[in-house]
């Protein structure tokens, strides 16, 4: 049998930019105790959360991801056209097919790329980013544009007193290419399916649909039992953290940046404290002005930080997603 | 075997770390939430932090009945004899 030949391919890959898409309507605590029975210190006090940006019409899952993998392609110096891969993760893209992937590849200018959604909820920019590695250092792909993308606000229930104030809208994304040394560590990922249960969509569109025409019109929504994923994302998320800086060869004293899902302050704070990282360690704290954005998050919080000056190209960055599913993935990257 | 007064001890010292209520006001007749303040998420992180403290396991649905010190603190007597 002649041996089958092998696509040539790069030693290690890297992020070589990031960017992001922010709604232009900003939503304070106050307007949110219009729609809930709460107050601005009870929502900062359990989340951290000051205030959050909710989509308008205009600014579709289309339109947000464009702006943010403009920006994205710009400060990596790469073309659209050098675009081999898009990967879009999204679970507020209300089109069950096509991937919403394939119509931003041919908007971009990255033509004929490789293009796919994937689901995996608030984990999905780390999801994303392992597979670009792994695609890039088996010659599957050169440059993969990866985005996370939420309109939370379209799944949200307002008058729900324990999510309302939580979820958001907003877009990131990255672009990853070849490199000659590793940028992006071993992902350390899984799921429990058993605790799908604990944040899920309501029930199916076709649950909704069959109600709306017995006269109880309705939507789905997102809903989320707060105690126990606070205490998995706090605990069992942190040793899964650690096992991504291990995985990756650095210990706590070569760690720069920690960049969590932006969840929950008191979750960021708390594996903050269960990693025993370093104080001189920054810290991703960007849902005080964004709220929980799910897969767009990360990347978002890494656009603040590298664009404020609190992080520096070349730092070493611990990120880790987790939620729906459960699921979840972590891994130690090099910032661009 | 620790006693009653030394598993309340510990435990102010874990309610002091984490919601910062002063240790000596974590008495066995105070309430966690009414008297001294400790919203559900710390109380989690509370839960927690006594079962890797005392090694006892305190399943979710054992951890919502316990309202005040004297009963997080008869649980983990029970828990740990």
């Amino acid at each position: 049998m002649t041996p089958l030949k092998l696509a040539p391919a790069a030693p290690a890959s890297r992020i070589l930019g990031i960017g992001g898409y922010r709604p232009r309507r900003v939503v304070d605590n106050a307007e949110i105790c219009t729609l809930i029975d709460s107050s601005d210190e009870w929502i900062r006090t359990r989340s951290g959360i000051r205030e959050r940006r909710w989509a308008s019409p205009d600014e579709t899952i289309q339109m947000m991801s464009m702006e943010a993998a403009r920006k994205a392609l710009a400060r990596a110096d790469v073309q659209p056209g050098q675009i081999d891969t898009v990967i879009v993760s999204t679970v507020t893209h209300l089109y069950q097919t096509p991937a919403i992937a394939t119509t931003i590849a041919s908007e971009l200018g990255a033509k004929g790329a490789a293009a796919f959604d994937i689901s995996a909820a608030c984990a999905g920019f780390c999801y994303g980013t392992a597979m670009a590695d792994s695609f890039i250092r088996t010659g599957a792909s050169k440059h993969v544009l990866i985005i996370g993308v939420e309109r939370l606000s379209d799944l949200t229930n307002r008058r729900d007193r324990s999510t309302a104030f939580l979820f958001a809208d907003g877009a990131g994304a990255a672009v990853i290419g070849p490199s000659e040394t590793p940028g992006i560590g071993p992902v350390v990922w899984g799921s429990d399916g058993d605790q799908a249960p604990l944040i899920e969509q309501s029930e199916p569109w076709d649950q909704a649909m069959d109600a709306s025409a017995d006269g109880d019109a309705h939507w789905p929504v997102l809903r989320m039992d707060g105690n126990p994923v606070f205490k998995w994302a706090a605990y069992t998320m942190s040793k899964t953290a650690a096992e991504a800086m291990d995985a990756a060869g650095i210990t706590p004293d070569q760690l720069d940046v920690f960049a969590p899902h932006q969840a929950n302050m008191r979750i960021t704070d708390a594996m903050f404290r269960a990693l025993k990282l370093p104080e001189r360690v920054v810290v991703a704290r960007d849902i005080a002005f964004q709220g929980n954005t799910s897969a767009a998050s990360i990347p978002l919080a890494l656009e603040a930080l590298l664009t404020s000056g609190e992080a520096s190209s070349g730092q070493t960055c611990l990120i880790i997603g987790f939620g729906a599913g459960l699921v979840y993935a972590g891994q130690v990257i090099v910032l661009p | 075997m620790a006693t009653t007064e030394e598993i309340r001890a510990d435990l102010a010292e874990i309610v002091n770390e984490v919601a910062g209520v002063p240790a000596d006001d974590v008495q066995l007749d105070k309430s966690f939430a009414d008297d001294l303040d400790v919203d559900s998420l710390s109380m989690v992180e509370i839960i927690y932090a006594a079962e890797e403290k005392f090694s006892v396991s305190i399943p979710d649905e054992e951890a919502k009945n316990l309202k005040t010190v004297g009963d997080a603190v008869a649980y983990i007597e029970r828990a740990a004899s």
